[in-house]
């Protein structure tokens, strides 16, 4: 029983992070691009892990995999946020069908030099 | 106090990574969790103990119930815009406002909002959140505040302030 609702997790967990690498390469700047990352990557991998879990049962390798878990949940939007901060900061553009950009209206000319 | 329950969670930490309750292992945990409190104890945020008060702890419950719903909603989301030929998406930075005022409910709001449907949390300047939406629906300040930062606001108001 268990097996099967790990390998359920399994399936859907790899579906996810399959979405997430096909919205890596059609979505078209790099903060569209974070976003379909950190969202599906996130989600994908934590389920992966979830199924890990209950395919070996209460032991030293579930263990590792739900600190693993949380783990992600902590560092992967702080990462997607570090990286998406530096790459405003060093003067990447939205693309250009995007709608409005109130942070380089308000940090006109403050970006950092490369 | 403070310092005592963060070396219990580092000690907990180890135990979870080693798996063994041998006096060996826990002798070298011991070891480890007490260079590492000391050397970085001073930077762990503050008011983490306060999550563990009861009434604090019941909503820290419904807020992460509420979180993963978002969280598969926002899984969702990505695919239908990812999928779709057309390609429907309608992005920009947005500023947003917050009333939350320690840290840890801050950390907790940003990483709430880069996690849930078509929003990447990009800078904090002061009280305002600048946010990379995917599909903007609205172009008025208060409306976007409403529609972003107001589920979990209320919610984290009551866990961490």
């Amino acid at each position: 029983m268990s097996e099967s609702i790990g390998l359920g997790l399994l399936i859907v967990g790899i579906a996810f992070d399959v979405v997430g690498c096909i919205g890596l390469v059609r979505l078209p700047d790099i903060y569209n691009r974070l976003q379909a990352a950190t969202k599906c990557v996130t989600l994908g991998t934590c389920m992966i892990l979830l199924s890990v879990v209950f395919y070996t049962g209460i032991g030293p390798i579930s263990s590792k995999a739900v600190l693993c878990i949380w783990f992600v949940l902590l560092t992967s939007p702080t990462g997607a946020h570090a990286i998406a901060r530096a790459a405003h900061r060093s003067g990447i553009r939205l693309w250009e069908g995007s709608f409005m950009d109130k942070y380089a209206e308000d940090h006109e000319g403050t970006e950092d030099k490369v | 106090m403070k310092r005592f329950l963060h070396f219990l969670i580092l000690l907990v930490v180890w135990v979870m990574l080693t798996w063994s309750v041998h006096w060996q292992d826990l002798l070298v945990g011991f070891v480890v969790a007490l260079l590492a409190e000391i050397m970085l104890g001073d930077i762990f945020p503050t008011g983490v103990v306060k999550v563990f008060y009861p009434r604090r702890f019941f909503w820290l419950v419904v807020y992460s119930v509420d979180f993963f719903w978002y969280v598969i909603l926002a899984n969702f989301d990505v695919a239908y815009r990812v999928l779709n030929i057309y390609l429907p998406i309608r992005p920009g930075i947005v500023k947003v406002r917050t009333r939350l005022k320690t840290d840890m409910a801050r950390t907790f709001l940003a990483n709430s909002i880069t996690l849930t449907p078509g929003t990447l949390c990009v800078d904090f300047v002061g009280d305002h959140i600048y946010v990379h939406w995917i599909n903007i629906t609205s172009e008025d300040p208060e409306e976007e505040t409403e529609l972003i930062v107001r589920k979990f606001e209320k919610l984290l108001e009551r866990i961490f302030e």
